[in-house]
């Protein structure tokens, strides 16, 4: 068809080809490990969060409802603006010092998507540890254990394993979030395409093969979610 | 005299399974036939065969000459001449009663909205739920619900009506009242095929009994020869089961 | 803490000399749901359509409707809207890309295009749900009825399919809602955009995030608030709805 043929005729792969190594040791790592860490840290601190609503303390309650349905309410970039000033002022705090405290780029962005994802597997967690019936509690306690041990070796793997495809499913979410971190002008995937497109003037190329990249991977590990989730059926 | 409806050699499978074996039975206008046997006969597959519901790949079904697998075959507006009764009722439950019962008529029949109504409310009358008219179908017990489906397919005029296990969802109490309107309609000269276990429907309205096993069709046999002296093993058999209680 | 407070800032009048910074932040919020409101016109028609598709015998209808979900879903929404925004005014006839490149208010169209889009994929997946949710025999009695399908999906599929999806609905409307934000990367002033500008050029850092944020979660109530009512106006009596899960934003 001609329409495509003129539209790619001038499609320069020659600037993908030279900016791979960039792209991908540069920006393809900050995005995978920020979205390793954060998914790491957001399910601990989700699953916290979880424990606390379903504890009936309403000192533990209240403000864990409140944190996640505050996370929830609120665009993530904003939330990215929030944490990017204010991280500086809780180190400052946290450390007693005079100044704000520096943080770099990475450490900014690992605490805000830490802190925002936590609230939504806080949700998955919550949703997992409520589906385990409360005959199998019924039944630890009967036997005498207390609820420390209950929730660690009865419920909580449980619904871990329960739960599994519908935290990886969220840690791909997570992936394709990280390109918000843009906002700022961190440089992971996208904004290493980015930089190479403004400044070799190859906008088309490098945004085409960013949808690219990130379609190949997000689907990839989605047909593999799929995989397991068909698995573990199974199994059980 | 043709038949009202007319089952040829009737096979139809589910990917490799052989589901119906070679069936072929009649039914003549205003005849009731009920349809018993084991459950994974074939029963239901049967009978959403003969109004296009289920698919087949060898055989031939027609109803009142219409052939229900021609490809030509205008289903939608043979399926309104058709009347279907399921088991689990299938009413519309963001409808009201009144509504279940003039949708269709309007829509597939065009009649005008009065004239629907009017219809519907005679129905109702004949099922014996005038009063429900304005309810909703989570608000009727599952007998009302099926009588309400019964008049919502006779209000299409059809010139048969299936019936899918009719009174299998339904708690003991609520089972006569739907056999009550049933056997009213045979007794107004409705042609029907009915799958059930109530014999003693079959026993009081149905013309013939047709006793299938494994989709094939065991006995097809007038009413009193059927319980008196079934000639099939298997039927006899089934019959023992299902008489017992 | 360094850090000086100066709440008053709201009234100051904000760099364009005219309107003071609240009511930049007002102007924002407007820009915010009028932006969210078109894209998810777009999404619900788009999402009902493809979704319908994933529910019929037709495998050819059931593939297109895959693909366009994949599609969507697995492309952050930030990489899909420069694409509408940078690489589509490139890749069309050199007059109707430069036509788009002027167009007034580009961005806003762009990104109502591309939240819409982005937001039927996720709608597409509701909708398939809510309709598979229902019992087989409903589809079964509107055709033995003499309804045609398209007939079966209007008159009785979709009606039931809607009120079920209420609940993962509203919160896919709050999520086109959130999700606008990400515009602000292609120009348009929605609100947090009105805020990060209030910020760089006051240097009031946390005053302008909290009006955001205390505007976002007002908007989080109101809406949900609105649709809750909505749900119990058309809820059916007698019927109890089956609530599937949210998940993800």
């Amino acid at each position: 068809m001609l329409g495509i043929e003129a539209m790619f005729s001038h499609f320069d792969f020659e600037v993908i080809i030279r900016s791979l190594p960039y792209l991908f040791y540069q920006g393809m790592t900050f995005t995978l490990l920020l979205t390793a860490l954060a998914t790491l840290g957001g399910i601990v601190l989700g699953t916290l969060l979880a424990l606390m609503r379903l504890s009936g303390f309403a000192l533990l309650t209240v403000p864990a409802a409140a944190y996640v349905n505050l996370m929830r309410s609120v665009p993530f970039v904003l939330m990215i603006f929030w944490f990017y000033f204010l991280v500086p002022y809780i180190g400052q705090w946290v450390t007693f010092s005079s100044r704000p405290m520096q943080v770099g780029a990475f450490a900014s962005c690992l605490v805000t998507f830490t802190l925002f994802e936590a609230a939504f597997f806080c949700e998955i967690m919550r949703a997992g540890i409520q589906s385990i019936s409360r005959g199998q509690v019924a039944a630890a306690q009967a036997l005498g254990m207390t609820y420390p041990t209950v929730m660690g070796y009865i419920v909580l793997p449980q619904a871990f394993r329960n739960m599994v495809p519908v935290l990886l499913t969220q840690t791909i979410v997570l992936f394709q979030d990280t390109s918000l971190v843009y906002v700022i002008s961190v440089t992971d995937f996208l904004g290493a395409a980015s930089k190479v497109a403004q400044r070799d003037g190859r906008l088309v190329e490098m945004y085409l093969f960013a949808a690219v990249v990130y379609f190949v991977i997000s689907l990839a590990a989605s047909r593999s979610v799929g995989l397991l989730q068909r698995r573990i059926a199974i199994i059980r | 005299m043709s038949a009202m409806i007319e089952i040829a050699g009737l096979s139809k499978w589910y990917g490799p399974t052989q589901v119906l074996k070679d069936c072929s039975a009649q039914v003549a206008k205003g005849q009731v036939v009920v349809v018993c046997g084991p459950s994974g006969s074939g029963k239901s597959t049967l009978i959403k065969c003969v109004n296009g519901l289920e698919t087949f790949q060898l055989g031939r079904i027609s109803v009142d000459g219409i052939s229900v697998g021609d490809p030509k075959t205008n289903l939608p507006k043979l399926r309104a001449r058709i009347g279907m009764v399921f088991q689990h009722f299938e009413l519309f439950p963001h409808l009201s009663v009144m509504r279940n019962l003039t949708l269709p008529q309007i829509k597939v029949l065009h009649r005008n909205a009065s004239e629907a109504e009017e219809k519907g409310a005679r129905l109702l009358d004949r099922v014996g739920l005038a009063a429900y008219a304005g309810k909703f179908p989570g608000q009727l017990s599952g007998g009302q619900q099926q009588r309400v489906a019964i008049a919502r397919a006779l209000a299409m005029e059809p010139i048969a009506m299936l019936f899918d296990e009719p009174t299998s969802a339904l708690d003991p109490e609520m089972i006569q009242e739907v056999l009550d309107v049933m056997v009213a309609l045979a007794r107004d000269g409705m042609t029907m095929i009915v799958v059930t276990h109530e014999m003693g429907f079959a026993r009081k309205v149905a013309h013939r009994v047709v006793f299938m096993d494994q989709g094939e069709i065991v006995e097809d046999a007038p009413t009193a020869d059927f319980f008196v002296k079934p000639r099939s093993g298997r039927a006899q058999l089934f019959l023992s089961k299902i008489l017992q209680h | 803490m360094h850090y000086h407070w100066n709440w008053p800032i709201f009234w100051e009048i904000s760099p364009d000399g005219v309107h003071t910074y609240l009511q930049t932040l007002l102007m924002g919020t407007g820009w915010t749901l009028l932006t969210a409101a078109f894209a998810f016109i777009i999404a619900l028609t788009f999402g009902s359509l493809i979704g319908v598709m994933r529910t019929t015998p037709f495998s050819f209808a059931v593939r297109i409707g895959d693909i366009y979900v994949e599609l969507f879903r697995n492309i952050p929404l930030l990489v899909q809207m420069f694409l509408w925004y940078f690489v589509l005014p490139e890749l069309v006839p050199r007059n109707f890309g430069n036509w788009l490149k002027q167009l007034p208010n580009a961005s806003f169209y762009t990104a109502v295009i591309a939240l819409g889009l982005y937001m039927s994929a996720r709608l597409a997946e509701q909708v398939r749900a809510g309709v598979l949710s229902l019992p087989r025999g409903q589809r079964q009695a509107g055709l033995a009825l003499g309804l045609t399908l398209p007939q079966t999906y209007v008159y009785v599929l979709l009606p039931m399919a809607y009120r079920i999806i209420m609940p993962p609905l509203t919160s896919e409307l709050l999520n086109t809602i959130k999700n606008s934000a990400v515009a602000l990367t292609i120009g348009l002033m929605e609100l947090t955009a009105r805020a990060r500008a209030m910020q760089e050029y006051s240097f009031q850092v946390f005053e302008a995030f909290t009006a955001a944020t205390v505007i976002y979660i007002a908007i989080n109530i109101m809406v949900t608030f609105a649709m809750r009512i909505a749900e119990r106006r058309i809820a059916v009596p007698g019927y109890l709805g089956f609530k599937p899960q949210d998940a993800g934003h």
